[in-house]
């Protein structure tokens, strides 16, 4: 059954449940070990999402109103990759993010910047076959949170992705390129590897760049890959 | 190596929409109340809960996901089945945690190969139990982070 299995990351790839420095992690993070599961038909398959799950506008955050929203339009794309390099086609790609003042549109959110009338800040998207997805966005903003005196969260767009089982299922952060908030941010700061964290800063990318109109940035996310066979290179 | 995970923060309602019926999965048709409980014991009112069930080819289930209420519960309709899969998404949580529901007084769950490889005496954090007036409407409590919390899985 070795080929129904999803290879597991290494300790130091992800982040720990316990990050004294991020708060909120330590009335949540379970206190006991967790019990070793082996791969069952349960982890190895997952939801399946159709093309006519997604509208086809709903990639591009900047025309899901009459105006156009306020900030610096941007364009994120890239490619959805398994461990072993194989492309992730159909993966259903959801983001949601603060408008370019670092407000989200949420009843909860109570940091006095403005709202944007013309910025939800929610998209989504299906990977095509060779694993990519593209958004056009604004460009979020920092905000602060309550996490230690004078915190602030850098700049980020949450991404959701559901791969081809329930095991491969992801929710991450993508960072800015030269954010002078990063070293700062205990949850990027969770991740015990360097490489790790610079995995989620994308990369600014001039062939994406359109011009008199976005900048571009590349942000590639990979998911657990299945265990190789001796069948398999 | 794979993308690292981060948490899915406070704000996630504005994009990641409920869907709180399993729909056209075969078998007795339940109401799934799950509830989460940090580790003083107050509800978590700002977490994702996904569920999944596969059928025995793997090839369809039921999906759900759903958002904790000021209560720190939510609640799913589906079917009662040998156990459901379950994901917890917070504020709080740098990654998911895994674990299963499993529904008490089955059987089945006497010969599970999961349910074997939890110690005795905290199987009981995995059971779903029935409501005392209303037999269609099972409650599972999910304590993040106490003596008696529940079993999560190293999936």
């Amino acid at each position: 059954m070795s080929q129904n299995t999803y290879r597991r990351p290494a300790p130091t790839d992800q982040p720990p449940y316990l990050h004294p420095p991020y708060r909120s992690t330590v009335r949540r993070a379970p206190s006991r070990p967790l019990i070793f599961l082996p791969h069952t038909l349960s982890e190895t398959s997952g939801p399946i999402f159709r093309p006519d799950t997604v509208g086809e506008t709903e990639n591009d955050l900047t025309r899901q109103h009459s105006g156009e929203p306020h900030g610096e339009r941007i364009i994120v794309t890239g490619r959805v990759l398994d461990d072993n390099g194989h492309a992730v086609p159909q993966a259903l790609v959801e983001i949601w993010q603060t408008n370019a003042a670092g407000r989200y549109r949420h009843a909860k959110d109570q940091h006095p910047a403005p709202l944007d009338p013309n910025f939800t800040g929610a998209g989504r998207t299906l990977t095509d076959e060779h694993g990519v997805y593209r958004f056009t966005t604004i460009r979020p903003g920092a905000y602060p949170w309550k996490n230690h005196h004078n915190a602030w969260r850098p700049a980020h767009i949450h991404f959701s992705l559901f791969g081809p089982a329930f095991c491969t299922r992801l929710i991450t952060q993508m960072y800015f390129p030269g954010d002078p908030l990063l070293p700062f941010d205990p949850v990027l700061q969770s991740i015990p590897d360097e490489k790790g964290r610079q995995r989620l800063v994308a990369k600014f990318d001039l062939a994406n760049t359109q011009p008199d109109w976005a900048l571009g940035y590349q942000f590639n996310i990979v998911l657990r890959g299945r265990e190789s066979t001796p069948f398999e290179k | 190596m794979t993308t690292p995970s981060q948490t899915i923060g406070p704000f996630f309602h504005l994009c990641l929409t409920p869907q709180t019926d399993l729909g056209s999965l075969k078998g007795e048709r339940i109401r799934l109340v799950c509830q989460i409980l940090d580790g003083d014991g107050m509800p978590v009112n700002d977490a994702m809960i996904e569920i999944w069930q596969a059928d025995a080819a793997g090839e369809h289930g039921g999906f759900g996901r759903q958002c904790t209420n000021e209560d720190g519960k939510c609640e799913f309709q589906t079917v009662k089945a040998g156990h459901v899969n379950v994901m917890i998404f917070a504020r709080g949580l740098l990654k998911q945690l895994f674990t299963r529901i499993y529904f008490e007084g089955e059987s089945s769950n006497a010969s599970d190969p999961v349910l074997a490889l939890v110690p005795e005496d905290r199987r009981g954090t995995l059971m779903a139990r029935p409501n005392p007036e209303d037999s269609n409407l099972w409650n599972f409590e999910i304590r993040l982070c106490a003596d008696s919390e529940t079993v999560f899985f190293d999936v």
